[in-house]
């Protein structure tokens, strides 16, 4: 009991979230890191997946490159990353890892999203004279559009899991107060080491609340009755938290 | 404990740093081994703890239909939860060593096991389980005859996903000291940022990733000979 106490008792001192370097410092360096790494991935997976899914190939690829991530660990990855110096130094090295974490749940997403399109309504907008690009951005986007959000937030709330793990290279994120405590020793800083884990773990939980809200909301009304189909595709691709 | 100083920045351009060095292999062939076996061992036994407590609550949610939504939120919420904190939350009770390690292993194979057992049993069909029922299998007969075996190529999955993502996941194990190969990478970054250390570690862990799922995958097709008569006919 007495770490829940040292943990209530640090996650209360102002000084801990307004300290340069203190909690209000690390989520924004989080979020920053983040999104970065969420916009690359995004730049690079969406693209590819869904022109994949609209030419129908590549399946296989999608499903080897998610498979040969999932072997990485994340730490080696960061680690490479940041020792080779292509990122530069301190936080931000930590977002080309992140990225390619990101990019198998949006990958995958895109291309099966875009895949399910009911063939026959792909038929009747081809009967309508529309051409590739029109079907691609008039039916099968709009269609896919609850998958693609789905494989979205996955990403997303695996690069904010991910990105705690940017404390144990360069340093940067909520990360580093669970490190830091760790660098006190249990006795001394087991309460810092709870209370960090705390702030990680319902930032996380957070982000995943908050973008199930958004991919709600951006499915057109009468694909809302298929949600039970979209989240069991979601789950499929989820790999994430780790 | 003073084995989580804070990484060295200090890099020094002028002296070689490659990423690839049999002198530095030579040097830490000990360590190495080590650090491989501890690796090794602690999957294992992670993953086959994992088994132990999934098989049973799959077969559970299978049985209890209302079960299976709240044990498979559950862990799904224990599976958004970042690994550092995880480890975060156990160390301060169960304490800087290889069971805070293993038991936050054992949590994440968890949702990926219970996962596939489940859809493995549910993709039983109807029309089976009803000639096992004429044939007067019980519950449990039943289970063990029919569906478990039916079922293996399910839970062969779900061990193997659970495998490979538990050795990436060890490495974090750093956090308290415990990190397998990730310690090789830990050592690496916090002396002078060594490449060799870190690339040799980073290889061997996918590399140990990739033979344990061609592992599995190799017991799953032999402890299930129908399926592959079934696809050479």
């Amino acid at each position: 009991m007495t770490y829940f106490h040292q943990a209530i008792v640090w996650l209360n001192d102002p000084l801990n979230w307004t300290n340069p370097g203190g909690i209000l410092d690390a989520l924004r360096t989080h979020l920053v890191i983040s999104g970065l790494a969420l916009l690359i991935a995004c730049g690079i997976a969406l693209p590819i997946g869904i022109w994949f899914g609209h030419v129908g190939r590549g399946g296989g690829l999608v499903v080897a490159f998610s498979n040969g991530t999932r072997a990485i660990p994340t730490y080696a990855l960061l680690a490479v990353i940041y020792v080779a110096g292509i990122a530069g130094i301190g936080a931000a090295s930590a977002v080309p890892a992140l990225a390619i974490f990101g990019i198998p749940p949006i990958l995958a997403n895109a291309y099966t999203g875009i895949r399910e399109v009911d063939p026959e309504v792909d038929d009747a907008a081809r009967g309508m004279g529309m051409s590739g690009l029109q079907r691609l951005s008039r039916v099968e986007l709009p269609l896919a559009l609850p998958y693609i959000a789905a494989g979205i937030r996955t990403a997303a709330v695996q690069i904010v899991a991910t990105a705690t793990l940017a404390a144990l290279v360069a340093g940067g994120g909520l990360g580093d107060i669970i490190y830091a405590g760790f660098g006190l020793t249990i006795a001394q800083g087991g309460g810092q080491i709870l209370a960090g884990g705390l702030l990680v773990a319902i930032l996380a939980l957070l982000v995943n609340g908050v973008l199930g809200i958004v991919v709600r909301f951006v499915t057109p009304k009468p694909l809302r009755a298929r949600k039970r189909r979209r989240r069991r595709t979601a789950a499929v691709a989820t790999e994430a938290g780790v | 404990m003073s084995f989580l100083g804070s990484p060295a920045l200090a890099f020094q351009p002028s002296a070689p740093n490659p990423w690839f060095s049999w002198h530095y292999i030579q040097q830490n062939a000990d360590q190495i081994l080590t650090d491989t076996r501890f690796h090794f061992i602690t999957t294992i036994e992670a993953v086959a703890l994992a088994m132990v407590v999934a098989i049973p609550l799959a077969v559970l949610c299978y049985w209890v239909r209302p079960l299976g939504a709240p044990i498979l939120a559950l862990s799904g919420v224990l599976y958004t939860i970042p690994s550092l904190a995880l480890f975060a939350f156990l160390a301060p009770f169960v304490g800087i060593g290889v069971t805070t390690i293993l038991i936050g292993l054992v949590i994440y194979a968890l949702l990926l096991v219970i996962q596939n057992t489940l859809t493995g049993l549910q993709q039983v069909p109807e029309e089976v389980r009803d000639a096992a029922r004429g044939m007067g299998y019980g519950r449990f007969g039943m289970l063990w005859h029919v569906e478990l075996p039916l079922a293996l190529p399910g839970i062969i999955t779900g061990i193997r996903l659970a495998t490979v993502s538990t050795v990436a996941l060890l490495t974090v194990g750093v956090i308290v000291g415990q990190g397998g190969l990730g310690q090789l990478i830990f050592s690496g970054l916090h002396t002078n940022l060594n490449r060799a250390a870190i690339a040799t570690g980073a290889i061997l862990c996918v590399a140990l990733g990739l033979l344990l799922d061609i592992a599995i995958a190799l017991i799953g097709r032999l402890v299930t000979p129908w399926a592959r008569r079934r696809a050479a006919s």
